[in-house]
């Protein structure tokens, strides 16, 4: 564990929890087949979200990806409306348009989810050269996995981000695996840091599973972006639990070693964290309570979001162009 | 009415100018519709490779870097990655125009384009759109072969969410771009090259030229020939000389091939029963067939005569001098497929 000074564990707990605690909420209801949605879960990776996100303004940008149900939920999206856009219901983020891989809270700075591999890294970019041309003030946080780091966009991106010195975020969720292609597979170098230092930019490597040590990491990268350096880089290694896509774990159809799972389970980002704060007199029976709380809203959101009425047809129609113009 | 001429000489140009109106050339008229983006809209910006140098695109964006500074901005060779950082710029409100010599850069930021820009408001519920105008430029001639003279907009037609300007004269230069500035959603600009020095009257003022309503650049009551781009120039002067037969010919440019204004194509054709398209790209699967397939859904009975296509052959752009005499068609190829049109 890094040095917890000043470090909210509290907040990042509570922040992890309702990361973990939705997605598992999927978990359970998917089986009824009525969430009609393919959903690609973060469930083991929830430190990273949670400690980057915890220094994110409401009008800071943020990008994230397929896998994107948790840097949405910490940016603070309400889970009712996610559920309803993974239920296809009119009431979800994108009026069931985007289902799971395309959510948008533009009030919250997320203006949209490319689930294209590599797809919203020049986003992140792009929102960032907007802040740079208007002098906002906002920086841009681009989330993305190892397999993107592969796409020529993340090169583009890097290179134009560090040429133009925007104010943007790269944090690169690197979990070993693209679907259940293994890094080693795939790239010549275990570090994608690498690449991201050989472009100049501010970059550093932290365990993903220790949300003090991320929390710290992306503190420093954007002071360095807020001070007008240029943009930063974090490679965060963790593991993800579930499959690529769906509920279940991947030894089930022999994709990935059961060991190789248990070991890194091991290592929950919240159970770390939640033996440190035993430490300090966290009171396991009041987390507890704490997550039944969590747990009956979670089932409130589920319940009211199923209830709600589909999109109506003409919507598809009317949504293929804005009609204003400037 | 001047607005909608084409000027195929000086002549035709010396006749306007006496008469009072102002004429630029085709480039002259873009880059003063850039000007008067960037003097107007804070929020626009110019990023492309070259568009701040001593070239300015053909001359498209000359000068302009030294008016506003970084808001004419070069960039990095890697077209997919800045086609997304300016669909991002877009979605926050910005208002881009992106630059690429040539229309082949396309397939570079297929994905960008396809997957992202086109699918933006559609997927985000409506909440975002990406007012993005990306402009390229057909080439042609001088050996450019294969890779640097292709007409890819109707690549574009089989994507719901974008729009596909082509602009043939000066005054549609200018009005088509301020009206793509202003338009929220993604448009394709498709410009050629040998417009570029082609000359026509153009207001000095803000004006719009609607994307998707077609000009009828000139009557005629016997054949219907619908051009685009570089073609009506070419389908006018196929026209003046078969007056010359006696034989009338309607010139119909669209000037956007999405969305397609089928009306005026439609009651066209309803008075003359003969279709000849002509286009500045492949033959197959180009707006043409959309359009004749239209035609056939909606009014086969129009037709007295079966459709004939001006295009280029299915073939890469050959290098050689000789190869490209017989590789590009046309006026006397838009003449003889007028005439087909009326043998029977």
């Amino acid at each position: 564990m890094a040095k917890t000074n000043a470090i909210p564990l509290d907040e990042l707990l509570d922040a992890m929890t309702l990361l973990r605690r939705f997605e598992e909420k999927i978990v359970e209801v998917y089986p009824q087949q009525e969430m009609k949605t393919p959903v690609h879960l973060y469930i083991g990776q929830e430190a990273i979200a949670a400690g980057v996100c915890a220094h994110l303004a409401p009008t800071d940008y943020l990008v994230t990806t397929h896998r994107s149900h948790a840097h949405c939920l910490a940016k603070g999206a309400e889970p009712e409306r996610l559920y309803a856009e993974f239920y296809g219901r009119v009431t979800g983020c994108c009026k069931g348009m985007g289902g799971s891989m395309h959510p948008a809270f533009p009030e919250l700075g997320i203006t949209g989810t490319s689930a294209i591999v590599g797809g919203g890294i020049p986003h992140g970019v792009g929102t960032a050269l907007a802040s740079k041309l208007r002098g906002d003030g906002r920086v841009s946080a681009v989330f993305f996995g190892d397999g993107a780091s592969e796409e020529g966009t993340f090169h583009e991106s890097l290179n134009f981000a560090a040429l133009k010195s925007l104010p943007v975020l790269f944090i690169c969720e690197n979990n070993g695996y693209a679907t259940v292609s293994p890094l080693a597979a795939r790239q010549p170098d275990a570090d994608v840091a690498h690449r991201a230092a050989g472009y100049g930019i501010f970059t550093e490597q932290v365990d993903g599973n220790d949300v003090a040590a991320v929390y710290e990491s992306a503190k420093r990268a954007l002071a360095h972006i807020r001070r007008g350096k240029g943009p930063a880089f974090i490679e965060a290694k963790t593991y993800r639990w579930k499959g690529h896509v769906g509920p279940e774990e991947d030894w089930t159809r022999g994709g990935r070693p059961k060991a190789e799972l248990d070991e890194w389970k091991k290592r929950c980002p919240i159970e770390l964290l939640l033996t440190q704060l035993e430490k300090s007199g966290l009171d396991r029976a009041e987390y507890a309570a704490k997550v039944a709380r969590l747990d009956a809203m979670l089932d409130a959101a589920i319940e009211s979001a199923r209830s709600a009425p589909m999109p109506p047809v003409e919507q598809m129609e009317r949504l293929l162009f804005r009609q204003e113009t400037h | 009415m001047p607005w909608t001429s084409v000027c195929l000489n000086d002549e035709d140009v010396c006749c306007l100018e006496e008469s009072g109106h102002r004429c630029l050339t085709y480039v002259q008229a873009l880059r003063e519709a850039h000007d008067m983006i960037l003097a107007s809209d804070p929020e626009a910006f110019v990023i492309g490779e070259g568009v701040d140098d001593a070239g300015g695109v053909f001359g498209s964006t000359l000068g302009l870097a030294e008016t506003y500074g970084e808001r004419v901005m070069d960039m990095p060779i890697a077209e997919n990655g800045l086609t997304g950082v300016a669909i991002a710029a877009a979605s926050v409100g910005m208002r881009p125009i992106l630059v690429h010599m040539r229309a082949d850069f396309l397939p570079m930021s297929m994905d960008q384009i396809v997957n992202h820009a086109a699918k933006w408001h559609s997927m985000t519920g409506g909440q975002v759109s990406i007012p993005l105008v990306i402009r390229s430029i057909i080439g042609r001639g001088w050996g450019s072969a294969a890779q640097h003279s292709q007409g890819l907009h109707s690549l574009f037609l089989s994507v719901p969410g974008l729009k596909i300007a082509l602009p043939a004269t000066p005054y549609d230069a200018k009005g088509m771009l301020l009206a793509a500035h202003a338009d929220p959603n993604p448009v394709l600009y498709f410009e050629h090259r040998w417009l570029y020095g082609a000359k026509g009257p153009v207001p000095a003022g803000h004006y719009t030229v609607p994307l998707g309503q077609a000009v009828v650049r000139r009557s005629g009551a016997d054949a219907t020939v619908v051009a685009v781009s570089h073609a009506v120039p070419q389908a006018m002067q196929a026209a003046a000389a078969l007056k010359d037969d006696g034989i009338g010919v309607e010139v119909i440019d669209p000037r956007a091939i999405a969305p397609l204004d089928m009306d005026t194509i439609l009651a066209s054709v309803a008075k003359t029963g003969r279709l000849v398209i002509c286009d500045v790209a492949c033959r197959t699967a180009g707006y043409g067939a959309e359009l004749t397939c239209r035609l056939a859904e909606a009014a086969p009975q129009l037709l007295k005569a079966p459709v004939r296509r001006v295009s280029f052959p299915d073939l890469p752009t050959p290098a050689s001098p000789a190869l490209e005499a017989a590789y590009y068609p046309g006026v006397e190829d838009i003449k003889r497929a007028v005439r087909q049109t009326l043998a029977k």
